[in-house]
């Protein structure tokens, strides 16, 4: 099973040469003892272990050794790649290959001593992966999760830091975390007992909820507001700077919400959706502004509506010519349209109106009745607002009859319009109202920054909306939500991460189509459909044991 | 329904979305007469601008054009845009900069101009063709059956995860591509005088395209090439490696999209990882505006493209007194682009209709 190893070799020289490693380098699991950088490639050689002895099947022992060899080629891979940078400057071409990374790939070893000893480890660690995978699930978990946690907590530690500032809990703080460093090995062993026994403890739990009949309703109520006051009080604690996070995780929620819409129900592909999420902006930003672009001073709440029409309107004009294009020339079709109004923004021709690359300043932040939405911890609660009001909308719209036109006209559009659908109606509308969701990000866009300008619109922005409903899950709200946590918050929250993101966003397009279309938290009739073309059973790499022939997954 | 998918005859009533194509139609006419009015009376441009004008549209179009060969290849066996295929043109330029680099620094760059170039081109088309080859693998290949929205959604990330890796490798920044001394300059043609480099990017594009073109059309492999494009079973059934011939498809698109990243190297002078998105874009236009499916059409699209684009601004937008009008080259570009996909998807050589692969 080499080629197995051979892949995961590949991987791990890109991910290092791209410079993700070094980029992780930076942070320790347990400080001083192994970085996150250390631990992405050895869960890379542990990886091709497991996949390589389920991939190998049959008894344990044939399963075993081929992990052992898949573990040994990623580190063959990863010690040619030391070996090969003391013949030649890879540093002309590959601008992160530096000094650092081969120290950390070689582990400080020479170079001679290095290509064994990264043999060595991997045949170890592809060892350790193919005997966990052929382990029962309930041993594997709780150490998995555990190690997990720990991970997650070197991640987001500054979070958790943050949250540790006041006086009464610096001797906690310090007890788990080196200032600037990482957990400690006591604050890690801690962690992962917890996460071990969280894991361990589930299914009993699970089981004696379900055995003690807990009354459902009351227990989705206290859920409910245990939800709630977690949300209100999330930016008080974490400070500006996760509200701010938050406050961006709401705008691509309602992007994402207006995007599904189109994308999701009525199945039409639309690249170019920044442009209405732009067209918010720039309407709340010319009526509001105090600056020279100005136009009439109005107060926030007056030019919300105004914006959320405009942008509906600007969607129902733009779709009107795609109307007859279908799959993937729609596609273009409106990324075509989304690059020339950013163009015509961009172009010294509107300047005067529209400020060109200067954009539209000095936009003044909403005031109600005194109070003043300053900053992002008290933009939130509006953004917070307006997300859960346009989810209702989207999720009412959803099962009602234009919510099953659309899925009609999803399925197959002849089929639909025989049945009396009209086409042109219903299209016009997931155009308009999808518009209509992006202008009220727009609108609080706007007014978070303070200005509006073309370099905040690029084509990057619709990928992303587009990215995150599909890990989401297609058509799915809560996939929405989810979405945007997970592809906009975490790499907002980890700063290492910030150039990589994107890099990110297209394995996860690709990944998640060729693993689990359906993304994370599917809607169930896109579940059945797209599973609908799959004859052989998945690959059941997740489960790390083989399905026999015939079993379902 | 609309107007674009109207393939039987049928009694159609004139509804206001055809009124309104009708407008935006008479709208771009309206512009584009207006504009060029304009501009002849003001008289602000010589003969010879306008020449050099369409010179260089020529050069541009037939980068265009070769880019468009590789979508308009795939499209034709697979029924699919290759989304990626701008990244893969960025791909080879990109990493055929470490061999022209050192290369310039050695002096053999302008010691041996053609033997450089050659080499120069076969690199980039080297690395081009196993980017596109890798794509096809790991995100078309699996999703073959897949609806058809799927692959276009992998695309995508193929293309965004391509961009951001080699920005990973190389760096973020725009890297110089070396000059030949050979080719500053201007060569006297008929009396009129041609930039060095455009006349270069002319030629070798259109060697290059004739190559394609008759190994499309008269080796055993361009005949299955063409087979599979008409219908894969008939072609399976006839002993035709249908998986083989779709990689050979990526692989020759992904070759003529590396020379042809070279030829944009030598035009423009520099590389960097966002390059290959627009001129991705418009070489999808080109394809599309030449019939997709169709090679010579692809050709002729990127030509008509680059030229309209090169004389676009100056012939229909300064006559209307739009400041600063090359700014707004791209918009005359996206704006084809979109007319194109809505009043004639099958393109101006029409062999295929379009409107109907949904």
């Amino acid at each position: 099973m080499w080629r197995v190893g051979f892949v995961f070799g590949v991987v791990a020289c890109f991910l290092s040469l791209a410079g993700l490693v070094e980029a992780l380098h930076a942070r320790w699991v347990v400080d001083g003892v192994v970085s996150t950088g250390q631990t992405l490639l050895l869960i890379l050689g542990a990886t091709a272990g497991a996949v390589a002895a389920s991939k190998r099947g049959g008894s344990l022992g044939a399963g075993l050794l081929a992990g052992l060899v898949a573990g040994a080629t990623v580190g063959f891979c990863v010690g040619f790649l030391v070996w090969l940078q003391t013949q030649v400057p890879l540093r002309a071409m590959f601008v992160n290959a530096s000094p650092t990374l081969f120290q950390l790939l070689s582990a400080g070893h020479r170079p001679e001593v290095a290509w064994p000893f990264a043999v060595l480890v991997g045949s170890w660690l592809g060892l350790l992966g193919a005997a966990a995978s052929r382990a029962p699930g309930k041993w594997i978990r709780p150490p998995v999760t555990g190690a997990a946690a720990v991970v997650a907590f070197a991640l987001f530690q500054e979070l958790v830091l943050l949250m540790l500032q006041p006086e009464s809990l610096v001797a906690i703080r310090d007890w788990f975390f080196v200032g600037g460093g990482g957990p400690t090995a006591q604050g890690a062993a801690v962690l992962f007992a917890a996460g071990a026994a969280a894991s361990a403890l589930r299914a009993p739990l699970h089981s004696a909820a379900r055995r003690a009949n807990l009354a459902p309703r009351a227990a989705r109520w206290v859920w409910g507001l245990v939800g709630v006051a977690a949300l209100a009080a999330l930016p008080v604690a974490g400070g500006p700077f996760v509200a701010q996070v938050l406050v961006l995780v709401g705008l691509y929620t309602l992007m994402g919400l207006g995007l599904n819409l189109e994308v999701g129900l009525a199945g039409l592909l639309d690249l170019g959706f920044v442009a209405f999420f732009a067209i918010g902006a720039y309407t709340v930003g010319l009526l509001t502004s105090v600056g020279e672009h100005g136009i009439a001073h109005w107060s926030f709440w007056a030019a919300v509506p105004v914006a959320v029409l405009v942008s509906l309107v600007a969607g129902v004009v733009l779709g009107i010519p795609v109307l007859g294009i279908r799959g993937d020339y729609l596609a273009i079709a409106t990324l075509g349209f989304g690059e020339i109004v950013r163009l015509l923004v961009l172009s010294d021709a509107l300047r005067p109106w529209l400020g060109g690359s200067q954009g539209v300043l000095a936009i003044p932040k909403p005031v109600l009745a005194g109070f003043e939405f300053s900053g992002p911890q008290q933009l939130y609660y509006l953004t917070v607002l307006a997300s859960a009001l346009v989810a209702y909308v989207a999720w009412r719209l959803q099962n009602s009859r234009l919510g099953r036109a659309w899925m009609a006209i999803r399925e197959d559009e002849d089929v639909a319009e025989a049945l009396g659908i009209n086409l042109v109606s219903v299209k016009l509308l997931a155009y308009g109202l999808g518009a209509a969701f992006a202008g009220v990000g727009g609108a609080l866009f706007a007014v978070l920054v303070g200005s509006v300008f073309p370099h905040s619109f690029q084509l990057l922005i619709s990928i992303q909306v587009l990215a995150l409903i599909i890990v989401g899950g297609i058509g799915s709200i809560p996939g929405v939500i989810l979405g945007s946590v997970v592809l906009i918050g975490l790499p907002e929250l980890l700063r290492e991460f910030g150039e990589f993101r994107f890099l990110v966003y297209g394995v996860a397009l690709v990944m998640m189509m060729l693993l689990r279309p359906e993304g994370l938290l599917p809607a169930a009739a896109q579940r059945r459909q797209l599973h609908a073309f799959e004859e052989e059973p998945e690959p059941a790499v997740l489960t790390g044991r083989q399905v026999p022939a015939g079993g379902g997954s | 329904m609309a107007a674009g998918s109207a393939v039987a005859p049928r009694v159609r009533r004139f509804s206001f979305v055809d009124a309104f194509l009708w407008a935006f139609r008479l709208a771009v006419v309206a512009v584009v007469v207006w504009g060029t009015v304009g501009t002849l009376r003001l008289g602000r441009y010589t003969a010879e601008q306008w020449m050099d004008f369409f010179v260089f549209g020529l050069a541009q179009g037939g980068i265009y054009a070769l880019i468009a060969l590789g979508y308009t290849m795939v499209y034709g066996i697979l029924r699919m845009i290759n989304f990626a295929h701008g990244e893969v043109f960025m791909s080879g330029a990109y990493t055929a900069y470490f061999v022209a680099a050192p290369l310039a620094a050695s002096g053999f760059l302008n010691r041996q101009p053609f033997v450089s170039l050659l080499l120069l081109l076969a690199v980039a088309a080297a690395v081009s063709t196993g980017i596109a080859v890798l794509v096809e693998r790991v995100a078309y290949r699996p999703l073959r059956r897949a609806p058809r929205l799927v692959p276009l959604i992998t695309a995508i990330g193929a293309s965004f995860f391509l961009q951001y890796a080699f920005r990973g490798l190389y760096g973020s920044g725009f890297k110089a591509y070396p000059e030949f001394d050979l080719f500053k300059g201007e060569w006297e043609l008929l009396g009129v005088g041609i930039l060095r480099t455009q006349a270069v990017v002319l030629v070798s594009a259109a060697v290059l395209m004739f190559a394609l073109y008759q190994f499309v059309m008269r080796t055993k492999v361009g005949k299955a090439m063409r087979a599979v494009s008409e219908d894969k079973d008939a072609a399976a059934l006839m002993g035709i490696d249908v998986d083989r011939i779709i990689v050979l498809t990526f692989a020759i698109g992904g070759a003529a999209a590396g020379a042809a990243g070279i030829l944009y190297a030598l035009v423009f002078k520099q590389v960097h990882f966002f390059m290959g998105f627009v001129p991705g874009i418009k070489a999808f236009t080109s394809a599309v505006l030449g019939g997709i499916g169709n090679i010579p059409g692809a050709m002729l699209g990127g030509m008509f493209l680059g030229v309209v684009e090169s004389v676009g601004p100056a012939l229909f937008l300064d006559g209307l007194g739009i400041p600063a009008p090359y700014q707004l080259k791209d918009v005359i570009a996206f704006t084809m682009l979109v007319m194109v996909l809505i009043f004639r998807p099958q393109g101006i050589l029409g062999e295929r209709l379009a409107g109907k692969r949904a």
